[in-house]
């Protein structure tokens, strides 16, 4: 027992209040737009470092596409370092790195961003670069937090997070590069190949 | 302020897997969950920049030309901590069905009349005591197809956001009273009653407004408690 609310899932009809271009997609006629509260392009101008795209698909145990999943996710900037007080260190430039993104018929995601910088892990050790994802779908009563690192990282093989994943696991949270700047991280909810969820 | 994280209230969180609720039968992980300590990762999160909230975006009934049709309510509270302490300048959005059970989202063929005057979606910022306010209508109750003859009990979806990227939270809001909740497996996906009722909202008499509103009470309480720096490194 504790006091906390718990958690509900977020259903299948969010998509026109949270998502970016959620109301875009079921609203062609824009009779009901506003301005998006989280995108899902998160460069700012000023900020330094590698733009790249993430985009993935998610699917559900029978391999079925999830279209109305949403992503987020929380990274630092180029240089290790989070837009929060309690990163201590100033951050990049007006770069938030905070994203949303809806999916598509296809269950398919995209974020546009800055490849994050080597943020420390427990012991002070740096962690390898990474992001925080986190989803939420109808069917899901809670989100799955989950992390996407970078293939040819020299760094992910000290990793203090990735050591507590299983080896033969590992792979799955390790996004494919598609071409230069373009990082592929497919999910899989369920079944083999299950993508590593954490308990945080 | 220092908070740490503890994971043992997450006991009142719905399982994963929760078969009554068809959906997450394929949608949950069937693998263990890797406890992870806490890292800068997990301990910041967004924090939200006030420019995409614009005046008048907490007030659901007043985004079309008309007034939207049925009953016009407040719905209030504060955002806290485990502590009880209020978590100020969070955003708080929230989407729901308009009076007839409808949700304008273009999947949702329950055939209940759209309003034209009634989106349903809603933002605002909590101030520096964790208070935020909305003005909305009372959702109705709508069928979903989950079982024979389901139907959610009346509803208010909320999406908040906390001191760190682990007390995000996605919820719903629900009625006082309401006679659906003994069939409803979403709602007792929850398995603790008192943990349950934390999710309904009380009648407010008091600040319910004469000859205009009823008002409704919802306090959140997040994740997250003091602790001494020593405490949130042992986590
Ligand atoms: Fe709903």
């Amino acid at each position: 027992m504790s006091d906390l609310t718990p958690s509900q899932t977020v259903g299948p009809f969010y998509a026109y209040g949270l998502t970016p271009k959620g109301r875009a997609h079921w609203d062609p006629d824009g009779t009901y737009s506003w301005k998006e509260t989280v995108g899902d392009n998160l460069i700012t101008p000023d900020a330094s470092g590698q733009k790249i795209h993430i985009t993935g698909v998610i699917r559900d145990g029978d391999g079925v596409p999830i279209p109305d999943a949403m992503l987020e996710i929380w990274q630092a900037d180029s240089q290790g370092r989070y837009a929060h007080p309690r990163d201590p260190r100033a951050p990049n430039a007006s770069f938030k790195g905070f994203g949303r993104s809806a999916c598509n018929k296809q269950g398919e995601f995209g974020f546009d961003t800055i490849k994050p910088g080597q943020v420390p892990g427990p012991n002070g050790k740096l962690q390898a670069p990474h992001v925080v994802v986190c989803i939420f779908s109808r069917g899901m009563l809670r989100q799955v937090y989950t992390r996407l690192y970078f293939p040819d990282e020299a760094a992910n093989a000290t990793d203090q997070i990735l050591a507590l994943v299983p080896e033969d696991r590992r792979h799955t949270l390790i996004a494919r590069k598609e071409k230069d700047g373009v990082y592929r991280f497919d999910i899989k909810v369920q079944g083999d190949d299950e993508t590593v969820f954490f308990e945080i | 302020m220092s908070l740490i994280y503890p994971t043992k209230g997450l006991i009142d969180y719905p399982k994963h897997l929760s078969p009554g609720y068809k959906s997450t039968i394929k949608r949950s992980p069937s693998k263990p969950l890797i406890v992870v300590p806490h890292t800068l990762s997990e301990l910041t999160g967004p924090v939200y920049g006030h420019n995409a909230i614009e005046e008048g975006d907490n007030d659901l009934t007043k985004m079309h030309k008309g007034e939207p049709l049925g009953e016009r309510i407040i719905v209030h509270g504060q955002i806290l901590d485990e502590d009880k302490r209020p978590v100020p300048e969070v955003l708080v959005e929230l989407w729901q069905a308009n009076a007839c059970g409808r949700y304008v989202h273009i999947v949702d063929q329950h055939p209940a009349p759209l309003d034209p005057n009634f989106t349903g979606a809603g933002r605002t910022l909590t101030d520096k005591n964790g208070y935020y306010k909305f003005v909305t209508i009372k959702p109705g109750a709508y069928p979903w197809g989950n079982h024979h003859n389901a139907w959610r009990p009346n509803h208010i979806h909320f999406s908040l956001f906390g001191h760190s990227f682990l007390s995000r939270l996605v919820t719903q809001m629900y009625f006082p009273g309401d006679y659906l909740f003994p069939f409803d497996p979403i709602f007792n996906s929850v398995p603790d009653e008192k943990a349950r009722n934390r999710m309904i909202a009380t009648f407010d008499l008091e600040n319910t407004v004469p000859e205009w509103a009823l008002a409704f009470r919802f306090d959140i309480v997040l994740r997250g408690r003091e602790g001494t720096p020593m405490d949130e490194e042992k986590h």
